[in-house]
């Protein structure tokens, strides 16, 4: 595993253990199938099951809801050797843990804690997160989606979109302005009525996930399925520094077997009589690989100490997230360069990464967007509108 | 039922081997370091016939602290304890000697382990121990179900395989497909480090062998391909060059 700079060391003997173990796991079960399924664009569905298994999709939930109780290092570690194996896997296990398990346990009753947490951890059930509207993507405060209340019960109207794991989803956890016009999160359930999740075909990227839109059309969704506590954007704003957190160390694991496969097929690769590992300019490519690659490796471990002390911020999250997609698009970029014409197929994983990143560097902020973040959080200045 | 599995801390099966000290030490640095493969079929069946019967399975190595990570595995996989005897395991009869003394002080319904190491693959410690403990001992082992106080189990052996039962205590090298490795779960992992893992200090065992120097192989020679057109060029080369016709 590359590790110039043996951050190994900076983990305990537990960290090092789940990193082998989810290592393992992916070499075994997700890259001999991955590609078939991206290719097809079909969503490997029996792995949730597996990751449940694992106690990969609880991982830092309390033991008693059925979660693992790892600290956020292990949740780094586990987004990390998921992404080894494809954006799409972790994408999956992001939403379940960080979008709905997480604010279920955060904002929800203990009734609802009981009901939905062990599934969603033993992968009975899959979960989805609702934020983005067909006209609300960068600007989620300007949602429409609300529900009004009526006798012992909402209605719920709207719609959502570009919603990973939306299409096979068993229940959404949705954001929507309450009758005071407040944002607020509602558990919707499949097979409530007026709720459907068609899905959206034609994907270039993360194609072995299934994305989808949410319709909610006068659903009636019972008092109980409030989420009582997280008023205001803030509540998924708070959901989503757990995923973007996730999602800055499973980069790294893209990252890491686009150049570990770009160095294997250089020093194979024969032009002009050598290897071609042997120029110049293929080991600028490298080395430049290798170094950006450590430096996100330190900076998220440096995040996950301070994610564990409670001391992370939005900013420092979106630092983090931002350098770390965009240094795994370029490396997959390089990387499929060195690998030439190689490069395009599905027999090596890197093109496929390379167009999973494309989503990744989109969805949970934008790259400009999380730029706007840092901007406001150094000048005080909102520069969004 | 009791159950005691041993566990060798091998590299693992890619990495680069080389040697330090006048070719006297094998250099560890950079290298990582796992539970003996055949050692963790071993390990693997230990788990499954507890969970089908109830008991006990401990998990034994001979080695320095470095060995540690592969018995925290071994625990997270579902082992409920583990020993270590704190010691540079020297050869064969020194290991042997070692798990033999840890056995006799309690007693074990069944000692499994892999059929060899796969560092210095001598094949003989479950022999040993076998003869130290004065039980019988098999290998390798294939297949393995416990009824009552009785083993059946299945061992190869030249060109077929051999149907056996034996009455418990037995020693047994076990091979696949006595099981399929397990990958710890989460859970186990955390709950790893709540189990007792005991650092015991070993026996004296008089050195039965010393080691003088390791060598590694020739390097491979360069590959010259012969078209099949060729053949009488390549039948020449043969005789003439590489000399073996
Ligand atoms: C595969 C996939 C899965 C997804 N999964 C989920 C999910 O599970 N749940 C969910 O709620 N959402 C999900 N999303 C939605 C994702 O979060 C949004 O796509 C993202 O927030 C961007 O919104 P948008 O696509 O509407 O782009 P827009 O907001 O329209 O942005 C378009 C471009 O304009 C730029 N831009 C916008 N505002 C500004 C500004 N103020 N200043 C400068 N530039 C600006 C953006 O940076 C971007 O480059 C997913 C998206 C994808 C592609």
């Amino acid at each position: 595993m590359t590790d110039f700079y043996s951050i190994d060391d900076l983990l305990s003997e537990e960290n090092r253990l789940i990193r082998q173990t989810v290592a393992e796991f992916t070499a075994k079960e997700i890259k001999p199938i991955i590609e078939s399924f991206a290719q097809k664009a079909e969503f490997p569905q029996h792995l949730i099951r597996r990751f449940g298994d694992l106690g990969l999709l609880g991982i830092t939930m309390p033991v008693e809801y059925g979660g693992t109780q790892a600290d956020y290092i292990s949740y780094g570690l586990v987004c990390q050797e998921i992404e080894r194996g494809d954006s799409g896997m972790r994408s999956t296990l992001s939403v379940q843990h960080s979008l709905v398990m997480w604010p279920i346990l955060h904002f929800g009753t203990s009734e609802q804690k009981n009901k939905f947490l062990p599934g969603l951890a033993s992968g009975d059930l899959l979960g989805c997160f609702g934020l983005t509207e067909p006209d609300h993507g960068s600007n989620p405060a300007g949602m429409t989606t609300h529900f009004i209340e009526k006798e012992d019960y909402y209605v719920l109207n709207g719609a959502k979109t570009w919603i990973s794991n939306a299409p096979l989803a068993d229940l959404a956890v949705v954001w929507a302005r309450n009758p005071n016009g407040r944002i607020q999160g509602l558990i919707v359930e499949r097979g409530m009525e007026g709720f459907t999740t068609p899905e959206i075909k034609g994907k270039w990227s993360l194609r072995a996930s299934a994305t989808g839109e949410l319709i909610f059309a006068d659903v009636r969704i019972p008092k109980e399925n409030l989420l009582p506590e997280g008023l205001g954007l803030s509540a998924p704003l708070k959901c989503l520094d757990q995923a973007r957190y996730g999602i800055a160390w499973g980069a790294i694991g893209a990252a890491i077997d686009c150049y570990e496969t770009a160095v294997q097929y250089a020093s194979e690769r024969i032009q002009f009589g050598k290897p071609i590992a042997g120029f110049q300019l293929t080991q600028k490519k490298l080395a430049e690989m290798l170094t950006e690659i450590t430096k996100a490796q330190l900076v998220a471990w440096r995040l996950g100490v301070l994610m564990n002390e409670k001391r992370a911020t939005t900013a420092q999250i979106s630092l983090a997230k931002r350098n770390n997609v965009a240094m795994a698009l370029q490396v997959a970029r390089e990387s499929r360069q060195i690998l030439g014409g190689m490069g395009i197929t599905g027999e090596f994983p890197i093109m496929r990464h390379l167009m999973n990143l494309e989503s990744v560097v989109t969805y949970e902020g934008t790259h400009d967007i999380h730029l706007l973040i840092l901007g406001a959080e150094i000048t005080g200045i909102q520069a969004f509108k | 039922m009791k159950i005691l599995v041993c566990i060798s801390n091998v590299p693992d099966t890619t990495a680069k081997i080389s040697f330090t000290d006048n070719d006297t030490k094998f250099n560890k640095t950079g290298v990582q370091f796992i539970i003996g493969p055949y050692d963790d079929y071993a390990l693997a069946r230990a788990v499954e016939l507890k969970e089908q019967h109830g008991g006990t399975v401990t998990v034994l190595n001979v080695g320095e602290s470095e060995s540690d990570p592969q018995l925290r595995k071994a625990l997270a996989i579902g082992a409920d304890d583990a020993i270590r005897v704190n010691t540079e395991p020297t050869d064969s009869y020194f290991v042997a000697a070692q798990i033999a003394h840890i056995a006799s002080q309690n007693s074990y319904d069944l000692i499994l382990m892999g059929r060899e190491s796969i560092d210095f693959n001598s094949g003989v410690v479950h022999g040993l121990v076998g003869e130290m403990l004065g039980i019988a001992s098999y290998s390798p082992v294939m297949k393995l179900d416990i009824t009552g106080n009785e083993a059946k189990f299945a061992r190869e052996i030249d060109g077929g395989k051999e149907h056996l039962s034996a009455a418990l205590p037995l020693v047994l090298g076990c091979q696949e497909p006595i099981a399929e490795w397990k990958i710890p779960n989460m859970r186990g992992i955390m709950t790893a480090r709540t189990k007792s893992l005991a650092v015991v200090e070993p026996v004296s065992v008089d050195d039965s062998t010393v080691l003088e120097k390791y060598a590694l192989p020739a390097p491979k020679g360069s590959c010259r391909m012969i078209p099949a057109e060729e053949a009488e060029q390549l039948i020449a080369l043969l005789k003439t060059e590489a000399k073996v016709l």
